[in-house]
C-alpha cells in the first residue's frame, strides 16, 4: 500500500467542559505539503498543535502519521515516528552550546541516548552532523557558543535546526518568526524557503506576509472550527475571512 | 606596548598545558589524600571510613539532584534500606560481606525503581513531598518491625567474615578503610563515565528543560527512573559499607535528618561535579570532628554559616574556590607575561 498522506486528521474534537476548543477538524497533509494555519487569538491553533503532538488527548477523532494511527501514542513516541515541532517560545537547553543542542537531538534520533558507558565515537558523530546542519542553516559560526548568549533571531533558527535534526516526515512550525526584529526576519524566511521539499509542513504564523509567501494552502480556524480553507489568493479575497481576521492587516 | 596583540594571543596558548596540569592535579589529589591518609592516620582510620561512606552517599545524590535535577528529601530511604539489607543478610543468610553488599545494592536499587515508578511522574514540590512521605513510611516501618530490625535499639548481632576470606575487619579499621575506598573508587569511575555519556547528557538536558527533551523524543520518565534506580543502588551501597564497617545499623540511617545532612554536604561541596561530594562530605566531617571538641553543638553553627556563605556567594559550592583561585593565578601570570 502506498502512503498518500503524511498526516491525516479526521474529525478531531476536544472541549474543556463547556468550552469547545476543537470541533470536527479535518486536515490532510500530503508529503511535501506547505499548509498555513491562521486564525485570531484563541481560535485554537496552539490547542490543535498540542493535540497533534500529544500534549493534549482528543475527546474523539483520529490522527494518522503516514497511515499509522498515533492518537494513542505518547508525545515522545510521535516524535520518534517523525512528527517534529518548533515552539512559539524558545524551548532550548540554554546552558549548552548551539552545537550540543542539535547533537542531543541527533543522539536521540539515532538511539544513542541510552548509551551509558560509551561516549566518544557516537557523540563525535552526532556533533559533526550537528555542525553540518548549522552550516546549512547559515549559523555555523555560533556552534560553540552557549545558547543563552545567542541573539534572539539565532535562537529561533536553532529551534528549527533542532527540529530538522530529527529528520521529521511532518514538521509543525509554531510561529517561527515570532518576535524576530524585521531586519533579521529575512534569515528566517530564507531558511523556511529552503526547508527540505519532502517534509510536510504545517505553519502557524501571525505574519501574513510569511504565510502568503510560504503556504500553498491555508486553513482558517475560528473558535475551534475550520472556517474555510483554500489557496492563499482565495483566502485573501474571502470576505468572511477578512471580516473575522485579516481585516486591516492585509492590504 | 609595541606588539600588544601578539602577547594577548600568545598568553592563552601558553596557559593551555597549565590548565591540563590543573585538571590532572584535581583528579589525582583526592585519591592521593585518601591513600596517604591510610598510612598516616594511626587510629583515626574509622573517621576516614565514615567520610568515604558519606562521600559515596553524596555522590549518589549528585547523580539525581545535580545532574538530573530531581530534588529529593528521601534519599536516606535507600541508604538506610541498603544498610539494613546488608545487616539482615549477614545475620540470616551469610556473613560474607561481598555477597551481602551486592544483595544490599540490588534491594535498594529495586526499592528506588519501585518508589520512583510511583512518584516520578510528578515534579517540584509535589515530588519533594512524596519523597518525604516515602522516607517517613520506611522509617516508621523500620521502627515498628522490632522483631526484624531491632526498632530504635538498632540492628545488632551482625557477623562479618573477612573479605575474600583473607582481610579481617579488625579494630584498627584498615580493612574497612580500604574496602570503602575501593568501593568508592569503583562507583566514582562508574559515575564519571555515566555522566559523560550520551545518557548523562540527556539527563542534563532534562534538568535544563524537560519540555525541550520531550520535543526531541526523549522518554523523560524512563530516563529519570533509570537514574533514580542507579542512584538508589549507589546509596544502598554506601549503606552496606556503613553496616559492614560498624557491624551495627541504627534507625537514624533512615531518618529525614540523614537526607538533610547528605544534601547539605553536596550543596556545600558543589553539585554536578562529582568531586563536590568529596569536598562537601570531608569538610562537613572535619568541621564536625574538630569543633565538637570545643562545644558539642558549635559545629552546627559553623556548618550552617558555611552553607549560607556557599549558597549566597559560591554558586558551584566550595569547588568554585578552586576555579576562582585558578582564574586569579592565570590572571596574575598573564599580567607578569606582559612587558
Amino acid at each position: 500500500m502506498t502512503v498518500t498522506s503524511a498526516l491525516s486528521v479526521r474529525g478531531l474534537n476536544k472541549s474543556f467542559g463547556a468550552l469547545v476548543v476543537a470541533q470536527a477538524i479535518d486536515v490532510e497533509l500530503a508529503p511535501g505539503a506547505r499548509v498555513g494555519l491562521i486564525g485570531p487569538n484563541g481560535a485554537g491553533k496552539t490547542t490543535f498543535v498540542n493535540l497533534l503532538t500529544g500534549f493534549l488527548k482528543p475527546d474523539s477523532g483520529t490522527i494518522a502519521l503516514e497511515g499509522t494511527p498515533i492518537e494513542a501514542m505518547s508525545p515522545e513516541m510521535r516524535v520518534q515516528r517523525g512528527l517534529a515541532r518548533t515552539h512559539q517560545i524558545n524551548t532550548l537547553l540554554r546552558e549548552d552550546t548551539a552545537r550540543d543542542n542539535v547533537a542531543i537531538a541527533i543522539a536521540e534520533r539515532k538511539k544513542y541516548a541510552w548509551r551509558m558507558m560509551r561516549y566518544t565515537p557516537q557523540w563525535k558523530h552526532c556533533t559533526e552532523q550537528a555542525d553540518a546542519l548549522l552550516r546549512d542553516m547559515g549559523i555555523a559560526d555560533v556552534g560553540s557558543r552557549q545558547v543563552r548568549e545567542l541573539p534572539y533571531g539565532q535562537q529561533r533558527l536553532l529551534e528549527i535546526a533542532i527540529a530538522l535534526a530529527l529528520k521529521p516526515r511532518v514538521l509543525l512550525l509554531d510561529e517561527p518568526a515570532a518576535g524576530v526584529p524585521s531586519e533579521e526576519a529575512h534569515r528566517i524566511h530564507d531558511v523556511l524557503a529552503k526547508l527540505p521539499s519532502d517534509i510536510a509542513i504545517l505553519i502557524i504564523e501571525h505574519d501574513m506576509e510569511v504565510i502568503f509567501r510560504f503556504a500553498r494552502e491555508i486553513i482558517v480556524l475560528l473558535q475551534g472550527r475550520v472556517l474555510t480553507r483554500g489557496a492563499p489568493a482565495q483566502i485573501k479575497d474571502d470576505p468572511e475571512v477578512r471580516a473575522v481576521y485579516l481585516g486591516r492587516t492585509v492590504v | 606596548m609595541t606588539k600588544p596583540s601578539s602577547t594577548t594571543t600568545l598568553a592563552p596558548a601558553a596557559l593551555a598545558p597549565i590548565s591540563k596540569l590543573w585538571a590532572t592535579v584535581g583528579h589525582v589529589l583526592p585519591w592521593a589524600i585518601a591513600i596517604g591518609f591510610f598510612f598516616v592516620a594511626e587510629g583515626s582510620l574509622s573517621i576516614g571510613t565514615q567520610i568515604m561512606i558519606w562521600i559515596l552517599f553524596a555522590l549518589s545524590l549528585d547523580l539525581i539532584l545535580g545532574y538530573a535535577g530531581i530534588v529529593t528529601l528521601g534519599h536516606a530511604a535507600f541508604f538506610g534500606v541498603g544498610a539494613y539489607a546488608a545487616g539482615l543478610f549477614s545475620i540470616h543468610f551469610s556473613p560474607d560481606p561481598l555477597i551481602g553488599h551486592i544483595f544490599a545494592i540490588v534491594v535498594s536499587g529495586l526499592l528506588g525503581l519501585v518508589t520512583g515508578a510511583l512518584i516520578l511522574h510528578t515534579t517540584g514540590v509535589t515530588f519533594l513531598m512524596l519523597t518525604l512521605a516515602t522516607v517517613s513510611l520506611i522509617f516508621e516501618f523500620g521502627n515498628q518491625t522490632r522483631w526484624l530490625t531491632g526498632g530504635d535499639d538498632g540492628l545488632q548481632g551482625m557477623r562479618v567474615d573477612p573479605i575474600f576470606g583473607m582481610f579481617e575487619f579488625n579494630i584498627f579499621g584498615q580493612t574497612a578503610y580500604v574496602y570503602a575506598l575501593v568501593v568508592l573508587f569503583i562507583w566514582f569511575l562508574f559515575s564519571w563515565r555515566l555522566m559523560h555519556s550520551p545518557f548523562g547528557r540527556s539527563l542534563d538536558g532534562i534538568r535544563q528543560n524537560s519540555r525541550r527533551m520531550r520535543a526531541i523524543g526523549t522518554p523523560v520518565w524512563w530516563r529519570l527512573l533509570a537514574i533514580y534506580g542507579i542512584s538508589a543502588a549507589m546509596a544502598g551501597s554506601a549503606g552496606a559499607l556503613l553496616a559492614h564497617s560498624t557491624r551495627f545499623v541504627g534507625l537514624s540511617s533512615l531518618s529525614l535528618l540523614t537526607s538533610g545532612i547528605v544534601t547539605v554536604m553536596l550543596i556545600l561541596g558543589g553539585t554536578r561535579k562529582l568531586y563536590g561530594a568529596f569536598i562537601g562530605a570531608a569538610i562537613y566531617y572535619l568541621v564536625q570532628d574538630s569543633t565538637a571538641k570545643i562545644n558539642p553543638h558549635f559545629w552546627e553553627f559553623i556548618v550552617g554559616g558555611m552553607l549560607i556563605i556557599t549558597v549566597l556567594f559560591l554558586e558551584g559550592g566550595l569547588m568554585d574556590l578552586g576555579r576562582i583561585g585558578r582564574r586569579l593565578i592565570s590572571r596574575f601570570r598573564q599580567r607578569s607575561d606582559l612587558p
